[in-house]
Parts: C-alpha cells; sequence; structure tokens
C-alpha cells in the first residue's frame, strides 16, 4: 500500500483515483495525518471504526439470519433433523449475491461520485450495504436490490451531499423503494422462504408451499379475539408459534431481522461503544409499547393486529430492528437529547399505528422511521426554540 | 413596449432557457397528476397549449380596454371559457382520455403557467407576439410532460400511448414493472433529473450556492 502512494499523489500518473486510494488505505490501516500544531485529544474513533462496529454488531443478526434462512428452508422442505452447519452454509450461500450485488452497486456509485467530486471516499455505505440484504426478503430479485440500491445512494444520499447529509435513511429508502415499486415480490407468501437448492444443499419444496410472515398470517386469519390470533400464528410446516420463537427468530421473515434476542444483542454492543443513542432506542419501545397497549383497549375484528400483545409487536416483524439499527442512525434522527426521546417515541407510535391499523402495510416500522426522519429536524428546532426562549425568560428576570 | 420584440427568442425561450415547468418550476402540480401514461400527458399538453395560445391572444386584443382593477377576473372568464370549449371538444372526441384527465383539464383555469402568461405578457403586447408566446411556453410545458410520461409509462406500465412494448421474453426472465413510477412522488423525481440534465447543460441557470 506505501509502496504504491507515490503513484497516487498530486501529479503522479493515477492522481485521478487518489480518492479510492485514500479510502483503501485509510480503511485497511489508520490515518495517516496527525495534527501538527497544539494540544489534540485524539481518539482512534473517526467515522470508519463507528461504521466498523456497527457493522459488527449486526453480525449476530447477520449469522442468526443465515441460520435461520436455511432452518425455514428445511422446515419447508419437511425435514425432521437440521443439521447445523448446512443451514448456516445454506443461508450463507442465499445471502451471499444479494450482499455482493449490493454493495458493488452502492460502492461503484459512491466511488464514482467521489471521483467526479475529488472528494474523499465516504464510509457510510459500509452499513447501509449490509443492512439492505438483511431487510428484504430473502427471495427479492437481484436486480430489484441493485436498481433500488442505486435509486436510494443517487437520490437520497450524493444529490443531498453525501455521507452525513442525508434527510432520510438510505437502507430504509432501498426497502421503501422496492416495496411500493415491486410490491409482488416485497410481500406475500412466497419470498420470505428461499425456495431453491444452492449448490446441491437443500432440497425441494414441495409445490403451493405458503410461507407467510406472521404480520402477514394477521391479516388473513380473520381473528375475532387475542387468544383466535395467537392460536392463528404458524410457521411453514404448520407448527404454532408462541411469543418466544418470535423472540429467538426461528419465524419467516426479511432476512435480518427476525430474532429480537440477536437484536438485542447488537443493540448492547451499540450502547456499551456509545454509538447509539440509548434515548432513541428507549423510547422507540417505550411508544410502541403505549401504542400496542392503546390498539389493545379498543382491540377489534376490523383490525386483527390490535389483539396483538405487546410483546408480540415488539418482536414481530421488523420493529426490533428498526429501533435498534434504524431509528438509532445519528445522521437521520433527531440531534437534541429532548428531541431524541420525542423522535424515537413518536416513531414507536407510528410504527404500531400503521401496522395495526393499515392492513396493506404490514412493515410500519420502516414508514414510521421514514416518516420520523423528515420531521427530526423540526422536533430539533422546537426543542432549540423553547430552550432558548427558557433561558431568555430566566436572563430577564 | 418601447423596445423591439425578438420573436424568436418569444417562441423558443421558454422551450428551454426560461421553460415554465423546469425553471420558473411553474404548473407542477399537473405535472405529478396527468403524466401516468403517455397519451394523456400529450393531450394535456396539447390542450394547454391551445388555451394558453387562444386567451394570450384574445387578453392581448382587448389589453387596452381592461380596467386594471378587475384584469384578474377578465382574464380568468376569459381562461375559463377556453377551458370550457376545450373540455367540450375532448369529451366528444376523445371520451376515454377526457376521463382520465377527469378534474385536470377544468384546472387548467388555475395553472399557473396561463396566469403568468397573461399576467406577464398578454397584458403588454401586440396579438401576434402573444400568440407566439403563448404557443411557446404551452409547449414548453407540453415537451416536459411527454418526457416525464414517456418515462413512467414505459418503466412502470412497460406500455407506451397503450402499445405493449417491453416484450413479454423479459417478463418471463424476471423482469418486473415499475409500481413506484405509476405513483405521483416518482414524477417529481423524475421532473427533478430533467432538471438537472437541463442544468448540467445550462450552467448559466444554475444557482450559486
Amino acid at each position: 500500500m506505501d509502496k504504491a502512494r507515490p503513484a497516487f499523489e498530486p501529479g503522479g500518473k493515477l492522481s485521478a483515483f487518489r480518492s479510492v486510494y485514500d479510502g483503501m488505505d485509510t480503511f485497511l490501516f489508520t490515518p495517516r495525518e496527525t495534527s501538527r500544531s497544539g494540544v489534540h485529544i485524539h481518539d482512534s474513533m473517526d467515522s470508519k471504526r463507528a461504521m466498523i462496529i456497527v457493522v459488527l454488531s449486526l453480525l449476530p443478526c447477520l449469522v442468526f439470519g443465515m441460520y435461520n434462512c436455511g432452518y425455514q428452508h428445511w422446515l419447508a422442505c419437511g425435514a425432521t433433523e437440521f443439521p447445523f452447519w448446512g443451514l448456516l452454509l445454506y443461508g450463507f450461500l442465499a445471502i451471499l449475491p444479494s450482499i455482493v450485488v449490493t454493495y458493488l452497486v452502492g460502492l461503484g456509485i459512491e466511488f464514482a461520485v467521489a471521483q467526479m467530486r475529488g472528494e474523499e471516499i465516504q464510509e457510510g455505505f459500509l452499513v447501509t450495504g449490509i443492512l439492505i440484504p438483511m431487510i428484504c426478503p430473502i427471495e427479492t430479485p437481484l436486480w430489484m436490490i441493485a436498481v433500488a440500491t442505486a435509486f436510494s445512494v443517487i437520490f437520497v444520499k450524493e444529490v443531498f451531499g453525501g455521507t452525513g447529509y442525508n434527510i432520510f435513511n438510505v437502507a430504509l429508502v432501498t426497502r421503501a423503494f422496492l416495496f411500493f415499486a415491486y410490491p409482488a415480490k416485497m410481500s406475500g407468501d412466497g419470498v420470505f422462504v428461499s425456495l431453491g437448492s444452492m449448490l446441491g444443499l437443500g432440497g425441494q419444496a414441495p409445490d403451493g408451499f405458503t410461507g407467510a410472515t406472521p404480520l402477514g398470517q394477521i391479516a388473513v386469519s380473520g381473528a375475532r379475539s387475542a387468544s383466535d390470533l395467537s392460536a392463528a400464528f404458524s410457521d411453514v410446516a404448520g407448527n404454532h408459534i408462541d411469543l418466544w420463537h418470535m423472540f429467538l427468530g426461528l419465524i419467516p421473515g426479511s432476512f435480518g431481522e427476525t430474532s429480537t434476542l440477536c437484536i438485542l444483542v447488537g443493540a448492547l454492543i451499540l450502547l456499551l461503544t456509545g454509538i447509539a443513542s440509548w434515548r432513541v432506542i428507549l423510547s422507540v419501545f417505550a411508544g410502541g409499547a403505549v401504542m400496542a397497549l392503546v390498539a389493545n383497549w379498543f382491540a377489534t375484528p376490523t383490525y386483527p393486529a390490535s389483539f396483538l400483545s405487546v410483546g408480540e409487536q415488539l418482536c414481530l416483524g421488523g420493529f426490533a430492528f428498526a429501533a435498534v439499527f434504524m431509528a438509532s442512525d445519528p445522521v437521520t434522527s433527531c440531534r437534541t437529547n429532548v428531541g431524541k426521546y420525542v423522535y424515537g417515541f413518536l416513531v414507536g407510535v407510528v410504527a404500531i399505528l400503521i401496522r395495526t391499523y393499515n392492513n396493506g402495510y404490514p412493515e410500519g416500522a420502516m414508514l414510521a422511521v421514514l416518516l420520523m426522519n423528515a420531521l427530526a429536524p423540526l422536533i430539533d428546532y422546537c426543542v432549540v426554540e423553547a430552550n432558548v426562549r427558557r433561558r431568555l425568560a430566566r436572563a430577564k428576570s | 413596449m418601447a423596445d423591439k420584440i425578438n420573436y424568436k427568442e418569444v417562441f423558443f425561450n421558454p422551450l428551454s432557457k426560461d421553460n415554465p415547468v423546469i425553471v420558473q418550476v411553474l404548473g407542477i402540480c399537473s405535472c405529478l397528476a396527468v403524466t401516468a401514461k403517455l397519451e394523456p400527458a400529450l393531450v394535456m399538453g396539447l390542450s394547454v397549449i391551445a388555451v394558453l395560445a387562444f386567451s394570450n391572444v384574445i387578453i392581448s386584443l382587448i389589453r387596452n380596454t381592461i380596467p386594471t382593477n378587475i384584469r384578474i377576473i377578465v382574464q380568468l372568464v376569459v381562461v375559463a371559457a377556453l377551458v370550457i370549449i376545450v373540455n367540450q371538444l375532448l369529451l366528444a372526441y376523445a371520451y376515454d382520455v377526457s376521463k382520465q384527465l377527469s378534474v385536470f383539464i377544468g384546472l387548467i383555469i388555475t395553472n399557473c403557467i396561463l396566469m403568468g402568461r397573461l399576467e406577464a405578457f398578454a397584458m403588454g403586447n401586440k396579438p401576434w407576439p402573444s400568440f407566439l408566446d403563448g404557443v411557446g411556453n404551452g409547449l414548453g410545458y407540453a415537451w416536459i410532460l411527454v418526457v416525464v410520461g414517456f418515462f413512467r409509462e414505459l418503466l412502470g406500465s412497460g406500455t407506451l400511448m397503450g402499445c405493449q412494448v417491453v416484450p413479454q421474453s423479459w417478463y418471463d426472465a424476471g423482469y418486473a414493472n415499475n409500481g413506484l413510477m405509476i405513483l405521483p412522488p416518482m414524477a417529481l423525481i423524475v421532473v427533478a433529473c430533467v432538471i438537472w440534465v437541463h442544468r448540467t447543460r445550462n450552467p448559466e441557470l444554475q444557482e450559486k450556492a
């Protein structure tokens, strides 16, 4: 790396690709620049380190997602024994193409834009690129992921000025783009469980197989009471799913977001390293719980999801994943501490609200976070203004 | 008007350098509403050209007799009359399209481009240049509509003017229509892309940062 450096200096023959070199250099090693004057407190915590810790915290979810992907497949094929490494390898092979495609498209665009503007390459896509495959159904066609990734990297991130300037969460916009553009591939019975065999691994699922997620089953269950509803959940082999399964996450769903347990492990890593704000995460769960209680209070058969208990609401679907990895994104959430509470609480409320009272959008968490992304600057503004007014009043008296 | 009017500029400026949609950002509302398919976009464009051209001429002819304090009312009456004529013609000869356009033909009355041209140009110019200005601005509006409608119909429905363009073999290979293209937000993004390309090619239009 160091040997190649002179070619990339200004005037060198490869100077046009300086930002690529610089990006690689600082990604693999430590930044070369140190402070030259004065005393600075230095921390190795630049944004690359932060991003890598986020990726680390996503690993439990990712590995569990692989295992679950294989597990669902084996289950769908009617298997009775589940070889651990076989399941894991199957899931790995199933998710790998999506991850590769996402990184190729996203990083390609980022590198190209950085070259064009002559800027340093920003590393924001490290996290986005791993999030996108994790929040999509496993059977999403690769070209759709590529189109959606390109769309959101260009229109949500680059046009606003790149990493750190985006108003909306890039990964969630990708998901939303897919959801609205190709609804047939993003919901329903057939997309959440991988059915084909991978390199000879796994079998062939029977025809007429349905693998609806628990949230998808709610709408068709026609439940009239809470006990009806919890009896209606079943996994792909027809076994009953209870709250414990939902928490562990061996249920059909988008790749990385089924296991609340692994998400909590990830949350722990984020909180211990101080990257995510506990204020946001906590208040999202609080908001979701409050709204779930309200929905329980006014439960009607018209909206079967209103029978879901608080625990089920928080464990099902993408709620926990969105709370930990999406809502807490420091770029798109609120900056002020009070704002973070308000923002997080409203994300939780809106997520459960959409999920419960709009049967067309089972994935309310996605829309809730995007909506609150748009409102975050307003919340911050109000908090700051209120503070200014309070202090002015104090100064006068 | 004291200075000499350059007819060429009056006609051609609204097509690009002074385009009502992508430079002045007027008429965006109808741009979102009627461009999901190419055909309604085309008809809407033609209707606006007709209404704009003739209302410009009429206002220009009577510009010296309109009392200043009720000029907006007079303009509205003229535009409304023309819109009703266009609407009746569409109902008579292009019933299906006029049903798709529904309320938006009627809403031409409130299209900012019309009031803008009447106020800014027809009130102070002779009929012939006003006519050119109306046709030019109408065309400037129409071509944006057609471009947006083209992309939205092609990507959103796989058709153009209602004919299947994307071959069935693509669908069999896994291609799917982009449902988001049919929804109004995508019209904004397509318009934004047109503006992007246009500004890149005309750097003098870029606002100073």
